[in-house]
């Protein structure tokens, strides 16, 4: 048996793989932010570029997120591609006024003749012990504004294709990475990269018969985890993987919960006013005549995120996921 | 006995050496604004620069009486005067060479259109038909920025990405005094002075933030003096002095062109009338505030030194007063004729690629302006 030589990889590597290929094909692609220089970003994302391309190139920036993003506006409007890091979640939120009053909407305000191709790089999620502002899931402010993609991989082969076309857009992208899943390994050949599906495009991750769950980012490895404790219970559970909440891919989703009647979405953002009621309204909307129950949602509770010593009474888990789908089963039989 | 003592005298390690890393002297402002008009410094003032900053002065005001009276007539939703401070605006405007950048706010329409801008396009945002009606590109003129002082990181990344780029563009950006209290201002600075970017940042001081008066904005000695904590220049000057605010904006440029990094200009001046069309600012000033500032009005300053030094005629300055005329019946009239909107465009720039539910939400109003189109047929056709 002839084999080639793929090692396992984590998504932090692939990521950083996906930043250094980038720049290394068009040098008008700039990676800025606090501590992306000598330290390589604290998840060292970013190691070895300053190294490789200089610090003109790969700079660290005044610790100030707004600063950051402003002046990566700027250097878009000249020309350059900008990938910004935020360094955790909720640290981004002093740049929301850039993002929201700027960057998302430039292109619309001057009708399309100043593109901002900027990718906002945003650690998210918890599961990684951080304390109070390290795992929040803001990705329902993003969506919320409209001029954005929000891209969120969930796989090591995803993290690469995925950042590389966040970087080759010519529109923003809101590009939150999985924080819990940094050093997650899977098999992938970094000198070949395989080709993944375009931003936009959610994927089926494990085909199955009994009910849809529908997920993305950190939630996907816990989704199919509980699709295969689902099997003792004789249920084939489906999952797909949204990989992109903007634009958002109505017609994998809705072909798939056609199929199986029913629909789970799981996430760890806040159930309410979270990504969750968005896409069940979706789903309720498209196909309702097919569904056999209720959309459910599996999220974080309505609470500011826990303090790490209790985050895993917070987190949807496998429990918690094949409740729901029992639920689901319970409905139908009603 | 202590256990210090049983060690001996107790002597602590002094701290690192430690010195500032910039004397801060030189990049303190004067005293007082700095003014050339009356002066005589203004013997040495180029007297064809000082014609042709007295020429946009005309034009600059009568630019503001007639937006301000379009805004009576329902033609434009609001319009913020900035009769006053015509000189901040032409000054920055002739202050750049045409390959640099202005970053504006939106009390800065005089100086868009001092850049070369069409007057009707640099009122689009204040008459609401687009956002921005000008190609930022074309004079290098950003779009007019609603968000207080959030332009200027813009300014500092654009003047940043030329310079990596081997150009020697300069970026200004104008703020106005409450701007100065927003965070972007300070990141803005920060970021500026550390990249050593060539931007310059004018701060025109007009007394008021809508109806906070300076003393309840700020607690500094002058705007200036903040560029020093920043590592940059900070320098005052007469924002009613057209000459001086050009010497003094035109001296940042070419710093910050050769390479020696930014500069905060802190111009002082007044804001005559109120905030927009929309504010009473007869509820947080006096008249007698305002008399004086009319008194040093920047017109008259510029007016009366081309007039003493002979460099104006009676028919020069009536010229002016034509040609601005000229102006204000051209926008007047492009301004009364209904602007050509198609509703359609609402989905064109969204996104590079229209996305499906932008496509869906595009069909949905397709299908409602033509049931319009359809009821306004059979209207008229039941009229027949």
């Amino acid at each position: 048996m002839t084999t080639v030589a793929v090692k396992p990889a984590t998504m932090a590597q692939a990521l950083t793989r996906a930043l250094r290929d980038a720049m290394a094909a068009d040098p008008t692609v700039h990676v800025m932010g606090e501590d992306v220089g000598a330290l390589g970003g604290v998840f060292r994302v970013t190691d070895g570029l300053a190294k490789e391309f200089g610090e003109d190139r790969c700079t660290d920036t005044p610790l100030a997120e707004a600063g950051i993003l402003g002046t990566a506006v700027g250097m878009a409007m000249y020309g350059l591609r900008p990938v910004v890091e935020m360094q955790f979640d909720a640290f981004a939120y002093p740049a929301f006024e850039q993002l929201i009053s700027h960057v998302s909407r430039m292109r619309n305000r001057t009708r399309g003749r100043m593109p901002l191709p900027i990718t906002v790089r945003v650690p998210y999620g918890g599961g990684i012990g951080g304390v109070e502002h390290h795992s929040d899931s803001s990705e329902a402010y993003y969506m919320a504004t409209p001029g954005l993609h929000v891209v969120t991989p969930a796989t090591v082969a995803d993290a690469y294709g995925l950042l590389r076309q966040a970087i080759a857009s010519d529109d923003p992208v809101v590009f939150l990475e999985p924080k819990r899943l940094y050093w997650a390994k899977d098999s992938w050949n970094p000198e070949h990269p395989t080709e993944v599906e375009p931003i936009g495009r959610a994927v089926v991750r494990r085909p199955g018969r009994s009910a849809t769950l529908i997920t993305y980012g950190p939630s996907v490895p816990v989704c199919l985890e509980a699709a295969e404790a689902a099997r003792a219970e004789g249920w084939d559970l489906e999952v797909i993987d949204l990989r992109s909440l903007v634009p958002f891919d109505d017609e994998t989703v809705c072909a798939a919960v056609r199929r199986t009647g029913r629909a789970v979405v799981v996430h760890e953002s806040t159930g309410f006013g979270g990504p969750g009621g968005e896409i069940a309204a979706r789903i309720t909307e498209r196909c309702f005549h097919h569904l056999e129950a209720p959309v459910l949602r599996v999220a974080g509770f309505d609470l500011p995120y826990p303090p790490p010593m209790l985050e895993r009474h917070h987190l949807p888990g496998v429990d918690r996921i094949l409740d729901a789908v029992a639920r689901l089963q319970w409905e139908a039989e009603g | 006995m202590t256990v210090m003592e049983q060690r001996g005298a107790y002597r602590p390690s002094p701290p690192p050496a430690w010195q500032p890393r910039t004397d801060p002297a030189p990049l303190l402002p004067d005293a007082e604004p700095y003014r050339v008009l009356g002066t005589e410094a203004a013997a040495k003032a180029d007297p064809d620069l000082l014609r042709r900053l007295y020429a946009q002065l005309v034009r600059g005001r009568r630019y503001n009486t007639q937006a301000t009276a379009l805004t009576k007539q329902g033609r434009l939703a609001v319009y913020p005067s900035s009769t006053g401070q015509e000189a901040c605006q032409v000054a920055a405007a002739l202050a750049l060479q045409e390959r640099d950048w202005l970053f504006p706010s939106y009390r800065d329409t005089l100086a868009v259109v001092a850049r070369g801008v069409d007057p009707v396009e640099a009122l689009t945002l204040l008459r609401g038909d687009w956002h921005s009606g000008y190609d930022p590109h074309t004079h290098r003129v950003a779009p007019l920025s609603t968000p207080l002082a959030t332009q200027l990181p813009h300014a500092v990344g654009l003047a940043h990405a030329a310079r990596l780029k081997g150009d020697d563009v300069v970026a200004l950006a104008l703020v106005g005094d409450g701007g100065t209290s927003e965070g972007d201002f300070h990141e803005a600075l920060n970021f500026a002075a550390v990249w050593q970017a060539p931007v310059v940042f004018l701060v025109q001081n007009n007394g008021f933030a809508i109806s906070v008066p300076l003393a309840k904005q700020t607690a500094a000695p002058s705007l200036a003096h903040k560029a020093v904590g920043y590592g940059m220049p900070g320098r005052l000057v007469d924002g009613n002095d057209a000459a001086a605010v050009h010497e003094v904006l035109s001296d940042a440029v070419r710093h910050a062109r050769a390479g020696g990094g930014p500069t905060l200009v802190e111009a002082v001046t007044y804001r005559i009338d109120a905030h927009t069309n929309a504010d009473d600012a007869t509820r947080y000033r006096g008249d007698a505030e305002i008399a004086a500032w009319r008194a040093h009005d920047p017109i008259e300053l510029l007016e009366a030194e081309l007039t003493t030094r002979a460099l104006i005629d009676a028919a020069a300055v009536e010229a002016a007063r034509q040609d601005a005329e000229e102006m204000a019946a051209d926008l007047r009239e492009r301004m009364n004729r209904d602007p050509e909107l198609d509703p359609m465009a609402l989905f064109d720039h969204v996104y590079a690629e229209t996305t499906a539910q932008l496509r869906e939400q595009r069909a949905l109003l397709q299908a409602e302006l033509d049931a319009e189109q359809e009821y306004h047929g059979e209207q008229e056709g039941g009229a027949r």
